[in-house]
């Protein structure tokens, strides 16, 4: 779906945020990108949602072209909703900012709804709904359009840890439902190991690729008591702890 | 509930105790009116003469939301404008802080003459008074926007100009309203102040020119009469423009 070469980035000021970053993302892969605060994860999902352009390197897209409006769907760290307007209209809001919107986006928004467990809130106020509640408008806002490829910046690192768990259960089972690329950033080692087929560990400043390791863990809310799961944490653990004692290495 | 009850208590309490006090050394120490009247002087002075007051309030009260419909109107196309071109905003704001620290008592005088109608003159000076605030709210509100929100619209490919509508404007209206608010006072006292400036010469007929009017006869109960119902009609449009804006935001379900 996309191929990324040798990107680099650099702040205004001349931080380097991101050196060498050379990923390929299959189409529906679940990718997370695990790293210590400030490596550059987020730049990176900036930079492949078109928000920002590299400094160097290349994104290449199947197809030669860059997904049109609505192929990609991004849900940030805060649920960045618009306050005055309903549940329904939020996750409609999409179909509001590019034209033609589709004859039945008024049942996309429900099924959208629907689909993340809020069929029953379309005419609340965000203000009226948790903060679990509020993140699944948010992640239905993003489903609505049917992306090809679904960009998460820590969606559930402000929930608590009951509404956390629930919400990675329900973003496994959307993804394997709509099918679309998900890259999701984190800097949780459970959640990287719980979510993603495909764990890509960075580096501290400026963001390298360190390391991919793949999960292969079966299906199911269960899974996070598989002892495979155990397993994976502790590799990812131990690589990541690798990853920053080379790193401080190099920076020494 | 009862905590609520005390709160809207409180203040018309306060009140009553500052009147009786006031009202109590003007008898114990037997103080002329003409130097300082008790509440009972300024009453009776009310009453002597109520539709008298009270047109003067209309006129200056008319002249205040001339004025302040002028400021909303041109603080918002000033904004709007400036949220749409940097040329615009780098043109308008160092004017609009000109506006802001000049002083009106300086320049009614030379508005009054250029302008000749002297109601449409007070309304000019009014709504220079009043215009700051709600244009410097509504800049601020359309500037005030989540950096992820424009992110999102970028993203979907929204123009400036539906960003302008969809997400500025709307972000904008609570601060609108605060500004709106602020600029309802200062639109009396813009008022106020101009037909002070006016003098016989303006509208003749406003409450500031009662209360010039008064002084010159000594009539110095009047006066207070007439000062009681600026700080009236002051109160009086600043909860009013509160209690809209409050239902204004309850119906967006904020």
């Amino acid at each position: 779906m996309l191929r990324l070469d040798r990107i680099g980035r650099r702040f205004p000021g001349g931080v380097e945020a991101l050196a060498g970053i050379s990923l390929d993302l299959a189409s529906g892969d679940f990718v997370a990108l695990l790293g210590p605060s400030g490596c550059g994860k987020s730049t990176l999902l900036r930079l492949i949602a078109g928000l920002d352009p590299p400094d160097s390197g290349a994104l290449a897209w199947a197809g030669g072209r860059p997904p049109a409006p609505g192929e990609i769907g991004f849900v940030f760290q805060d649920p960045t909703l618009l306050p005055w307007a309903s549940a329904a209209a939020n996750v409609g809001l999409p179909f509001r900012l590019h034209d033609p919107a589709p004859a039945d986006a008024a049942a996309l928004v429900d099924a959208a709804l629907a689909r993340v467990g809020l069929a029953g809130f379309a005419n609340a106020r965000p203000r009226q709904l948790s903060g679990g509640m509020r993140m699944r408008v948010s992640i239905a806002r993003a489903l609505v359009t049917r992306p090809r490829l679904l960009l998460m910046d820590e969606p559930f690192a402000a929930l608590d840890e009951f509404t956390r768990h629930r919400l990675q259960e329900d973003l496994r089972a959307l993804w394997r439902e709509a099918g679309c690329t998900i890259v999701f950033v984190t800097h949780s080692v459970y959640e990287a190991c719980f979510l993603a087929r495909r764990i890509v560990l960075m580096t501290p400043r400026p963001g390298r690729i360190a390391r991919e390791i793949t999960a292969d863990l079966p299906e199911g809310p269960a899974r996070r008591l598989d002892p495979a799961y155990a397993t994976l944490v502790a590799t990812v653990s131990g690589a990541m702890t690798e990853v920053l004692r080379d790193a401080g290495e190099t920076a020494g | 509930m009862t905590q609520v009850r005390l709160d809207r208590a409180a203040p018309v309490a306060l009140g009553v105790v500052v009147l009786a006090a006031w009202q109590g050394l003007v008898w114990a120490f037997q103080v002329p009116d003409y130097l300082l009247p008790g509440p009972v002087a300024i009453l009776g002075a009310f009453f002597a003469a109520p539709r008298l007051l009270l047109g003067s309030l209309v006129s200056t009260l008319a002249v205040t939301f001339a004025a302040l419909l002028a400021a909303a109107l041109l603080g918002v196309a000033m904004a709007l404008l400036m949220a749409l071109s940097r040329i615009a905003r780098a043109a308008i704001q160092p004017w609009a802080v000109v506006l802001q620290v000049t002083p009106i008592v300086a320049i009614a005088p030379l508005i009054i003459v250029l302008v000749g109608n002297p109601f449409i003159s007070l309304v000019v000076c009014a709504t220079i008074v009043a215009f700051f605030p709600v244009f410097a709210n509504t800049v601020t509100g359309l500037e005030a926007v989540p950096p992820e929100l424009l992110d999102l619209f970028r993203l979907h490919g929204a123009g400036r100009g539906r960003t302008l509508l969809l997400l500025r404007i709307p972000a904008a209206v609570p601060y609108f309203l605060s500004g709106l608010r602020i600029s309802g006072g200062l639109a009396l006292v813009g008022a106020v102040v101009a037909e002070f400036v006016a003098g016989s010469g303006g509208f003749a007929s406003g409450l500031a020119y009662r209360i010039l009017e008064a002084g010159y006869r000594l009539e110095i109960p009047r006066m207070f009469a007439a000062l009681v119902l600026l700080a009236v009609a002051g109160i009086g449009i600043n909860m009013g423009l509160g209690a809209f804006a409050g239902f204004a935001l309850r119906r967006r379900g904020e």
